[in-house]
């Protein structure tokens, strides 16, 4: 049974921070298949296109009948422990920072056998198992196998944290205590056990509805910051740059504008500095002090998520500066990913549709309700996710733009 | 004119005879800025960023990038910014005359009132009041609405509530009067505008801005240290940034003061 993840202690200052270590990285090209399911919650192998057999390790033809066709698919997630190791000493410096570490071999309902990370509450050989692709601190796809049923404390396995970035007893930044999805965000964090939710509001000295409603949650503290100001960024950064374990971007300015309006160069500067410039300064006075702090402890810093809005991947032309914008910040947001993996953080992005807020009051729905919003990136961060698409606008162009992004690019707006 | 002037003002600087007022606010990124319905356009708040500080961005040196409307901190409005200014000569920062630069002040007090009522509106009847102890404002002088507003920050200096800013102001009746009937040059407030709050909702809208940027008047909003100032003798130097056709520009505000007339 695992152990409840107790409340850390405050560090001892006299001690040295944990330099973050990343597991062994290196994969084939093919294999970053197995990284497209993980960062987006799916089991997928690949499967014959002639034979109808699952193959893995990945490879370049079918073992069963050499047919080139191989292609990643969804897989039946069963599998059976056929035995077991617990890793007491080994030489890769990632690993002897965990040890012991519980590895097993498992037979895969749907043919393959694979060497997989193992649960602690997982039973001995022959146990029936559950597997998820997960990412790890490399930002790799590794197999995890889970108890078939629920267990007490489950999440809070010590291997099976080392693969999320559950928020429990971890405290968190909002970026943006004005953004529609603040309140959902703060209260899904608290359900979620973060220890604190610092909540950044630029420009006190304006009102605004929802301050009541943040306040109210307990754990909430409202700090100043303001993303269009290098200082403030700066300063609050300075404050609590080091006791931000989950960084959540919320930061978004929606302005209706026409590409050959007068103002819409006003409209995309303001966009962008709220925005792109935002993330930018940001990840500059934030991402360094994350990123050292990757392996410190049990709750060390994990994540940095970006809202960004699915119009980022394909513009849509009623809301031409926002799309424009969101794809600039698409673009920051991997560079991100970049930099912050050395320091083993996860950066989620969660694309969302039109949410059901002011600004996209003339779009017609399915539209997202910011509680949806929040409850879809706390989901992501407890389950390990990369990329989150949250509604049915954002889910359907995903798809599409798999399928054929031209397509998408044609039918926009129409 | 032989009588040396400028030396004898040079040596009554130097003597504290005339004192140096500052009337300008620090411009900080968080001193709050008019702000709009936000589907309209809207003005830049004053921002900093660093080119470099004596370091790899520039060894031996230290430097900044700034960005702000031109109506934000301290700062002066020209007759362009209003419509009813809009086809005037000389109508911008660049083009107005060097010599509005310089000019009289007069100082009417409102601070009781406007610390007992967010919404005071400064009238007629004040000015009259005013004029009965220290004779009629003379023509082309600035008239400065002393309030004590510039004592707050934050929230409660642009007291936004859900109908609009709160702050006080003067009414449409009496900027037409001291426009009309007293020519002065502009006029100039403590609060972010020099119209009050809810002048949206006054006869004509903004009244301030529309009877003296009609008339090629000027306008100074932000100001601070009013209460450092006496009723009358009092000269003020505003003199904006010059942008090419620009509407008002953020701006350093001195006030000479001549030390007698504190009497």
């Amino acid at each position: 049974m695992t152990e409840a993840l107790a409340r850390p202690k405050h560090k001892n200052p006299l001690a040295r921070t944990t330099q973050p270590l990343l597991p062994p990285s290196a994969r084939s090209r093919k294999a970053h298949g197995l990284t497209l399911a993980a960062s987006v919650g799916r089991f997928m192998l690949q499967c014959c296109g002639e034979c109808g057999k699952y193959a893995y390790p990945v490879r370049e033809a079918c073992p069963n009948c050499l047919s080139p066709d191989l292609r990643f698919q969804d897989a039946p997630t069963g599998g059976t422990l056929i035995s077991e190791t617990r890793i007491e000493v080994t030489s890769d410096p990632y690993y002897r920072e965990h040890m012991p570490w519980r590895t097993g071999l498992v037979k895969l309902d749907c043919g393959p056998s694979a060497v997989v990370h193992l649960h602690g509450d997982c039973g001995g050989p022959g146990s029936p198992l559950t597997l998820t692709l997960q990412l790890d601190r490399a930002g790799q796809a590794v197999f995890f196998a889970h108890p078939i049923s629920e267990t007490p404390n489950m999440e809070d396995d010590p291997q099976w944290r080392e693969l999320t970035a559950d928020p429990k007893h971890r405290r968190v930044l909002i970026s943006d205590g004005r953004s529609p999805v603040a309140v959902a965000l703060a209260l899904a964090l608290k359900k979620a056990g973060a220890a604190r939710i610092f909540v950044g509001i630029a420009d006190r000295w304006k009102p605004f509805s929802e301050q009541a409603a943040l306040e109210a949650v307990e754990g909430v503290e409202l700090v100043d910051l303001d993303l269009t100001s290098e200082r403030s960024v700066q300063e609050l950064a300075m404050d609590l740059g080091a006791k931000v374990e989950i960084l959540i971007n919320t930061a978004d300015h929606v302005r209706p504008a026409h590409l050959f309006d007068a103002g819409a160069a006003n409209s995309a500067r303001e966009a962008m500095d709220h925005t792109v410039m935002g993330l930018m300064r940001l990840a500059q006075a934030f991402g360094p002090v994350m990123r050292s702090r990757g392996a410190d402890g049990a709750t060390g810093a994990v994540a940095w998520v970006n809202v960004l809005s699915i119009h980022g991947l394909s513009s849509v032309p009623q809301f031409g500066v926002h799309s424009a914008v969101q794809a600039a910040c698409l673009s920051l947001s991997q560079w991100l990913r970049g930099e912050l993996r050395q320091g083993g953080i996860r950066v989620v992005n969660a694309f969302a549709g039109p949410l059901d807020t002011e600004w996209f009051q003339t779009v017609p729905p399915p539209k997202v309700v910011p509680k949806t919003l929040a409850d879809a990136i706390v989901d992501g961060l407890r389950r390990g996710l990369e990329d989150i698409y949250v509604g049915d606008v954002a889910k359907d162009i995903a798809a599409r733009l798999f399928d054929n992004p031209k397509a998408v690019e044609r039918e926009a707006g129409q | 004119m032989s009588y040396d002037i400028l030396g004898a003002l040079a040596a009554a600087l130097a003597g504290g005879q005339v004192r140096i007022v500052d009337l300008t606010q620090t411009l900080t990124p968080d001193f709050p800025v008019i702000v709009m319905p936000p589907e309209l356009g809207q003005s830049a708040p004053f921002r900093m960023e660093r080119i470099s500080q004596y370091d790899a961005g520039g060894p031996a040196w230290y430097w900044n990038n700034l960005s702000f409307g031109e109506h934000t901190g301290t700062h002066f409005d020209a007759p362009i910014h209003w419509y009813t200014g809009r086809d005037l000569p000389l109508n911008s920062v660049d083009t107005m005359p060097p010599a509005d630069m310089i000019a009289p002040a007069c100082l009417i007090d409102c601070s009781e009132q406007s610390a007992k009522d967010a919404d005071f509106l400064f009238t007629v009847a004040d000015v009259a009041a005013w004029e009965d102890r220290h004779g009629r404002i003379p023509v082309r002088s600035w008239v400065l609405l002393r309030t004590d507003w510039s004592k707050k920050s934050g929230a409660a200096y642009a007291n936004l509530l859900a109908d609009g800013a709160h702050t006080p102001g003067p009414d449409a009746e009496v900027m037409r009067f001291l426009v009309e009937e007293r020519g002065i040059i502009g006029f100039g407030t403590e609060t972010i505008g020099t119209d009050a709050g809810q002048a949206g909702h006054f006869s004509p809208p903004y009244p301030a801005h529309h009877y003296l940027h009609g008339a090629g008047r000027y306008g100074l909003q932000c100001l601070a240290n009013l209460d450092r100032l006496p009723p009358t003798g009092t000269l003020i130097v505003t003199a904006p940034l010059k942008i090419q056709n620009g509407s008002g520009s953020p701006l350093r505000v001195l006030a000479l003061v001549q030390e007698r007339s504190m009497g």
